[in-house]
C-alpha cells in the first residue's frame, strides 16, 4: 500500500538553519531515501518553499485568491514523501527513520486512496515575464 | 543536530515575537531585553528535561514576563524568588496568554520593535546595529565582527542608539492603517540596507559580512509572513533572494569581485532563485508596481538568463526606466545606461549619464562606466582620465583592482597601435 508522509515543522526553525545544517539534515535523509529507492519502494518526494511563496485559491464563488498558506499554523506543511509499505506499522518504521535523520516537527502519515504518477517533468525553475 | 541546536533555533526564531510583546509590556527595551534572556535562561535549563512547549514564543512571554515582574517586586521589597518549578509549569498560562495574544497583536508587536531601530534620527550605522542587536539577537561581539570595529565601539554605538530611541517616543497603541503601512515602507527600507551592508562587502570582509545579507533575508521573511498580501514586501524579499543567489559567483578565490558577465552560473543558488522567482509571480498579480518588484524583476531577467548574452536587456532598459519615474535618481539612471549601453550601444549610454557627471562628481561607479563606455568608442584618452579618477574614488582595493585591469587593457591597445605605427 502507497502511503504519504507529510512533514510538518516550524519553518521558522528549519529557516533558521545555517547552510550546513541544512546540508547535514539533508544528507542524512538521503541514506534513508537511497535504501528506499533500492527496495523499489520510494515513490515522488518534494520539499516545498516556504509558505510565503504560497497562494490559497479558495473555491468559493466567484474563486477568491489570497496570498499565503491554506491554514496558518504554528507547525507547517514543508514537504512530503509517497513510501510503498506493507501496513501502517511499516509506514511509521519508515517514518521514525526519517525522523532520526531529521528530528523536529511531526510527520502525518496518510494512506493513498489513488495515485497518478503523472508527467511533469520536475523543473522548479518559475516561468516569470517581468 | 546536537541536542540543544534545537533550543538555540526556537529561541532565534521565538526572539521578535518575544521580545516584541515584553516591549509592549515593560515600554523599556532594556527591561525587554533582559526579560527574554532571563527566560532563554530558563529554557535551557527546562526544554532539555520537559520537551519544547507548545508554543515557544508564549513560553517565553510569559516566563520573561514573571521574572522580570519578580525582578521588580524584589529590588522594591526584597521579596524572596518563588520556585523555578512553579514557573516553569506554565501549561494552564500558555494557553491562556496564547489566547489573549492573537495573530495580529503579535504582528503590530513585531512592527514597533522593527520600526523603533529605525527611528529617524539614527544614523543608518545606528539602525543596522540596533536592529541586529535586538530583534536578530546577534552579540554585541557579533556585529563588531560584522561592521570591522572593535566589540567596545560597537557596545558604545548601540548603547547611543538605545539612549536615543528611549528619548524618542514611540507610539504603543496599535497603529492605524497608514501610519502602520509608514512603518512598514521604513522598516523594509532598514532591511534592505541591513542586505547591503553584507552584499557590497567584498574581498577580506565578504567572508565576515556575509551573515548579515543572510540575517536580512530572514527578517524579510519575517515581515512578509505577517503581511503576506503586501505587494512591495513580497518584491523586497525576491530582490534579496535573487541578488544573494549569485553569492558563491561573486568573488574569486583571492577574494576579488567578479562581474556578473564573468560568474559562473552555475555557482548560482537555483533554490534561491526558485523562490525569487515565485514571489515576483505572486507580487505582479496586486498590479500595484513598486521600486522593489522592479528592482526584483531586473534582478530575474538576469538570473534566468543561462549565459550573458542572453539577457534581455531590452526589458531590463525598460523596468530601470519605470524605477527612474518613481525613484528618480542619478544612480538609477546611471545603472539605465548600462542596460542601454548593451541594448543599444555605447554611445546612447554615454549620451544618457553626460548629465549626470555634476551630482555623481564623487561617485566611483560613474567615472567607471564613463571610462568603460569611451573605451568601446575608443575614445582612449579620455577613458584613461575616466579610470585614473575611478581609481582616485575608489571605496575598496577590489574596486581599484578592477579599473586597473581595464588601464592594462589601454595601455596594451596603445602599445600595440604605437607598435602597428612604427612597422
Amino acid at each position: 500500500m502507497l502511503y504519504a508522509i507529510l512533514c510538518y515543522h516550524d519553518e521558522d526553525v528549519v529557516g533558521s538553519w545555517s547552510r550546513e545544517q541544512d546540508a547535514a539534515v539533508m544528507e542524512k535523509l538521503a541514506v534513508v531515501q537511497d535504501k528506499l529507492v533500492k527496495q523499489g519502494r520510494l515513490g515522488p518526494v518534494a520539499r516545498l518553499l516556504p509558505t510565503t511563496a504560497a497562494t490559497t485559491l479558495r473555491k468559493e464563488n466567484p474563486p477568491v485568491v489570497i496570498d499565503g498558506p491554506y491554514a496558518e499554523t504554528k507547525e507547517q506543511l514543508l514537504g512530503f514523501y509517497l513510501v510503498d509499505c506493507n501496513n501502517l506499522d511499516d509506514a511509521l518504521g519508515v517514518a521514525r527513520k526519517l525522523g532520526e535523520a531529521n528530528p523536529g516537527g511531526a510527520y502525518e502519515i496518510r494512506p493513498v486512496g489513488v495515485f497518478m504518477p503523472g508527467s511533469a517533468k520536475g523543473s522548479t525553475e518559475g516561468s516569470v515575464k517581468a | 543536530m546536537t541536542d540543544t541546536a534545537w533550543i538555540d533555533a526556537a529561541l532565534t526564531s521565538a526572539r521578535p515575537q518575544a521580545v516584541g510583546a515584553l516591549l509592549r509590556y515593560f515600554r523599556d527595551l532594556d527591561t525587554a531585553e533582559e526579560a527574554f534572556q532571563n527566560a532563554s535562561l530558563r529554557a535551557l535549563k527546562s526544554w532539555p528535561q520537559n520537551g519544547p512547549p507548545r508554543d515557544p514564543a508564549a513560553w517565553l512571554i510569559m516566563v520573561g514576563r514573571n521574572v522580570a515582574i519578580d525582578d521588580i517586586r524584589r529590588s522594591r521589597k526584597q521579596q524572596p524568588l518563588p520556585e523555578d518549578d512553579a514557573i516553569s509549569d506554565l501549561d494552564d498560562a500558555e494557553e491562556e496568554i496564547a489566547e489573549r495574544l492573537d495573530g495580529s497583536h503579535y504582528r503590530d508587536d513585531i512592527l514597533r520593535l522593527l520600526f523603533i531601530c529605525c527611528h529617524p534620527d539614527l544614523p543608518a550605522t545606528q539602525q543596522i546595529a540596533l536592529a541586529l542587536r535586538i530583534v536578530s539577537g546577534l552579540t554585541v561581539k557579533q556585529i563588531a565582527r560584522a561592521f570591522l570595529v572593535t566589540e567596545a565601539a560597537m557596545e558604545q554605538r548601540i548603547t547611543r542608539a538605545k539612549a536615543s530611541v528611549a528619548k524618542a517616543d514611540v507610539p504603543f497603541e496599535t497603529p492605524g492603517a497608514v501610519e502602520r503601512s509608514e512603518r512598514l515602507s521604513s522598516v523594509a527600507a532598514m532591511i534592505y540596507l541591513i542586505f547591503n551592508e553584507g552584499y557590497s562587502a567584498s574581498g577580506d570582509t565578504a567572508e565576515l559580512r556575509a551573515p548579515l545579507s543572510e540575517e536580512a533575508i530572514r527578517l524579510a521573511r519575517l515581515l512578509l509572513r505577517l503581511f503576506q498580501g503586501e505587494p512591495e514586501i513580497m518584491g523586497l524579499m525576491a530582490l534579496l533572494l535573487l541578488q544573494h543567489a549569485r553569492a558563491a559567483a561573486r568573488f574569486d578565490a583571492d577574494g576579488a569581485l567578479v562581474l556578473l558577465d564573468d560568474q559562473d552560473r552555475s555557482l548560482w543558488n537555483q533554490n534561491m532563485i526558485a523562490e525569487g522567482l515565485a514571489l515576483i509571480d505572486k507580487a505582479m498579480r496586486h498590479r500595484r508596481s513598486g521600486p522593489y518588484q522592479i528592482q526584483a524583476a531586473i534582478a530575474a531577467l538576469h538570473a534566468r538568463a543561462a549565459k550573458p548574452e542572453d539577457t534581455d536587456w531590452t526589458q531590463i532598459d525598460l523596468l530601470y526606466g519605470a524605477l527612474e519615474v518613481m525613484q528618480p535618481s542619478p544612480v538609477v539612471t546611471l545603472n539605465r545606461s548600462v542596460a542601454v549601453s548593451k541594448a543599444r550601444g555605447a554611445e546612447a549610454a554615454l549620451a544618457m549619464i553626460e548629465p549626470l557627471g555634476e551630482r555623481l562628481s564623487n561617485y566611483f561607479h560613474y567615472f567607471g562606466v564613463r571610462g568603460a563606455y569611451l573605451m568601446q568608442l575608443g575614445r582612449n584618452e579620455e577613458a584613461r582620465v575616466a579610470f585614473d579618477r575611478a581609481i582616485a574614488l575608489a571605496n575598496t582595493s577590489a574596486e581599484a583592482a578592477h579599473i586597473r585591469m581595464h588601464l592594462d587593457r589601454l595601455m596594451r591597445d596603445s602599445q600595440q597601435q604605437a607598435g602597428k605605427a612604427t612597422k
